[in-house]
C-alpha cells in the first residue's frame, strides 16, 4: 500500500486458484506484474476439514503444505515492491501459518516483513452449543455427533481490514469468502464504504473473476478444433487494472500462455454462481444480471456493471464431518470383446456384493469409457456406434468401516483369477470421506481479530 | 451441426447442485441458445443424472444462458461415489446437442 497515491489504477494479481495450483505463474507475475496485491486462493470446501485432521495429529501443521514454497517464490519480489500478499492458506491454522511465512522470511534474509494474522472464522464450539440447523437437510449439527471435525464461517472483507490497516506485508487467513480476499486491498485503497453496496458488487465481481486464477486467462476452455489456446504450458495468471468505481480491466503478463476474451471472461463470472443477480457474499449480496464485459485490447477485457443490495444477515459456515469410508476397486479390459467382459466382470462384482450380504450398499458398478461419467442414458444413447478398443471396470461403494472398504478393492483384484479373460492393472483405494455441510451462523458467532508478527 | 459449433459450457458445483453456463461463440447466435436450451430440453437431457429440478437464468447482454440443477451430484461433491464427483464433465455432455447450421437459416 505504500507504493501509491490513493486513486491511480490498482494492479491486483492472482497467485493460485486451488491448493495445488502451479507456482512459476504466480512468481512470474510477482516479478513482473507491478502489482499492488498478490492473492492466493486456496480454501475449497473440505480443505479446512482436512487440515484440521493433520492439525489434530500435529499442532504445528493444519495449514497450506505448499505456503513455504509458494512464500519463498514471490516474497522477494513483492517485498522489493512492496506488493501485499493476501492468502487464506492459513486454513485450519492461520497463527502456525503465520509463523512459518516469517521463518521464510528469514531464510530469505528479508529485511524486515510485517505477518498479520486473521483469525475468528472456526465457529466450531458455537455451532455445538448452539445445534444450528444445517441447511439443505433435516438434521442439526448434534446429529453429527462425534464425527464433526470442523465448522468454519465464510468471514468477509471487513475481517481483513484491519490488517491492511496496520501495514501488513502478508496477510493469512482461514475460511474468508473467495472474492473478500481480493474486495478487501480494493477497499482499503479506494476507501470505499462498507455499505456502500453497489460498490462492493462491484468488487465481488473483479474477485469472483480473479479468484479461480487462470480459468480466467484461458485455462479449462480449450477444446481443440473449436476453440483453441495457446501456450497453456506457460499460461499466464491473471490481473486487474482496477479503477477507483471498481471499473476493471482483466488481463495477464505479455508473453505469457492463455487468453483473456469476452468468453473467457463469460465462462468465469458464470461459474458456481447460482442467480447472477443474487450472489451471497458475507460483505454484499452482489448483483450479476447487468455486467459488461467488453474486449478493449488484445488478452484485454473490461468488467463493468455489477451491483449490489444489504449483506445478509447471517454467515455461511461449512461444517466437516466425517462419513465413513468410500472403497473403491478398478481393472481394465482391452482387444476384441473387451466391454462383454468388462460386462461380465460388473455382473460378477453384483453377485459377489450380495454374497457378502452388501447388496444394500450404496455402490456405483460402472465401465469407464462407455458410462462412468454421465450414466447410461448419455453414455448409450450419445456415444459412438463403435465399440471402445478399451474399458475399464469401476467399482466404488459407501462402507462404514474401513475393513469393508478395502473388501471391495479385493474383490476387484480377486477378478484376476476369478473372472473373465484378460483383465490386467488393477488399482485399489479406500479413503475416509470427510463430508461437507452447510449452516448459517448470526456474524457475533464468528468474531475476527488480527495479530501482528513481525520479522 | 452439434451444439459445440457455436457454443462453449462450463460446468461448476455448489454443494449437491449443478451449475452450467451455455455461452454463444459469436453473441449474434444467443436467440438460438435461448429457443434450444429450454428448462425441459435440459431437464431431459441430463436424465438420470440430475434429479431436482433445473433453473435457467438468461444473459442476453453476456450471450449466455446459466443452468442451476438440484440434486445433480450424488449427494454432494464430498460425499458421492461418482468419479467425476465435482461434475466437471457434465458440462460437455450438453454441446453434443444437434443444431440447424445457423449459416444455413
Amino acid at each position: 500500500m505504500t507504493c501509491c497515491a490513493p486513486m491511480e489504477t490498482y494492479r491486483i494479481g492472482s497467485g493460485a486458484g486451488y491448493a495445488g495450483d502451479r507456482i512459476d505463474p504466480a512468481q512470474a507475475l510477482a516479478e513482473h506484474g507491478r502489482l499492488h496485491a498478490l492473492v492466493f486462493e486456496c480454501l475449497a470446501e473440505r480443505t479446512i476439514a482436512l487440515a484440521q485432521l493433520r492439525r489434530s495429529c500435529e499442532p504445528r501443521h493444519g495449514y497450506d503444505p505448499l505456503l513455504e514454497e509458494r512464500m519463498r517464490a514471490v516474497l522477494p519480489a513483492c517485498v522489493r515492491q512492496g506488493t501485499t500478499v493476501i492468502s487464506n492458506m492459513g486454513a485450519a491454522n492461520p497463527q502456525a501459518a503465520g509463523a512459518a511465512v516469517l521463518t521464510v522470511a528469514r531464510e530469505l534474509g528479508l529485511p524486515r516483513l510485517r505477518v498479520a494474522v486473521v483469525t475468528g472464522d472456526d465457529v466450531l464450539a458455537w455451532v455445538c452449543n448452539n445445534n444450528v440447523p444445517l441447511m439443505d437437510s433435516s438434521e442439526r449439527a448434534s446429529d453429527l455427533g462425534d464425527r464433526l471435525v470442523s465448522a468454519n464461517a465464510y468471514l468477509g472483507a471487513d475481517a481483513l481490514l484491519p490488517a491492511l490497516a496496520n501495514g501488513a506485508d502478508v496477510v493469512i487467513t482461514g475460511r474468508v469468502a473467495d472474492p473478500a480476499l481480493f474486495l478487501a486491498p480494493l477497499m482499503f485503497h479506494f476507501g470505499w464504504r462498507a455499505d456502500d453496496w453497489p460498490q462492493l458488487g462491484q468488487g465481488v465481481l473483479v474477485g469472483h473473476l480473479l479468484e479461480c486464477a487462470a480459468q480466467v486467462s484461458g485455462g479449462y476452455i480449450a477444446d481443440p478444433g473449436f476453440l483453441d489456446v495457446p501456450g497453456l504450458a506457460d499460461i499466464g495468471f491473471p490481473l486487474a487494472e482496477v479503477q477507483a468505481d471498481g471499473t476493471a480491466v482483466i488481463t495477464k503478463l505479455e508473453g505469457t500462455g492463455g487468453r483473456v476474451d469476452r468468453l473467457t471472461c463469460t465462462a468465469q463470472l458464470l461459474y458456481e454462481i447460482e442467480d447472477p443477480a443474487r450472489y451471497l457474499q458475507p460483505d454484499v449480496v452482489a448483483d450479476f444480471s447487468r455486467v459488461q464485459l467488453q474486449e478493449v485490447g488484445p488478452d484485454r477485457v473490461q468488467a463493468r456493471g455489477a451491483s449490489g443490495t444489504q449483506r445478509p444477515t447471517h454467515l455461511k459456515a461449512t461444517l466437516g464431518y466425517r462419513d465413513g469410508f468410500i472403497g473403491e476397486g478398478q481393472i481394465s479390459y482391452a482387444g476384441p470383446g473387451a466391454v462383454a467382459r468388462g460386462q461380465l466382470a460388473l455382473q460378477l462384482l453384483e453377485h459377489r456384493l450380495q454374497r457378502l450380504g452388501r447388496a444394500g450398499f450404496e455402490h456405483r458398478a460402472e465401465l469407464i469409457g462407455v458410462n462412468a461419467m454421465h450414466g447410461a442414458h448419455l453414455g448409450k444413447e450419445r456415444g459412438s456406434d463403435r465399440e471402445p478398443y478399451e474399458v475399464r471396470v469401476r467399482l466404488a461403494a459407501r462402507c462404514s468401516t474401513r475393513a469393508q472398504a478395502e473388501r471391495l478393492g479385493q474383490e476387484v483384484e480377486a477378478l484376476y483369477l476369478n473372472g473373465p479373460a484378460a483383465g490386467g492393472g488393477v488399482t485399489q483405494s479406500v479413503r475416509e470421506v470427510i463430508a461437507a455441510a452447510s449452516a448459517l451462523v448470526p456474524r457475533e458467532a464468528a468474531r475476527s481479530a488480527v495479530q501482528i508478527l513481525d520479522l | 451441426m452439434k451444439l459445440q459449433n457455436i457454443a462453449i459450457a462450463r460446468s461448476g458445483d455448489k454443494g449437491n447442485r449443478a451449475t452450467l453456463s451455455v455461452i454463444a461463440r459469436d453473441p449474434a447466435h444467443y436467440p438460438l441458445l435461448e429457443r434450444l436450451l429450454t428448462v425441459d430440453a435440459v431437464q431431459a437431457h441430463y436424465r438420470g443424472i440430475v434429479q431436482g429440478s433445473v433453473h435457467r437464468f438468461l444473459l442476453p447482454h453476456l450471450g449466455a444462458v446459466h443452468f442451476v440443477m438440484d440434486d445433480a451430484l450424488g449427494g454432494g461433491v464430498t460425499r458421492s461415489l461418482a468419479l467425476d464427483a465435482h461434475g466437471k464433465t457434465l458440462s460437455a455432455a450438453i454441446l453434443d446437442l444437434a443444431i440447424d447450421d445457423p449459416a444455413a437459416a
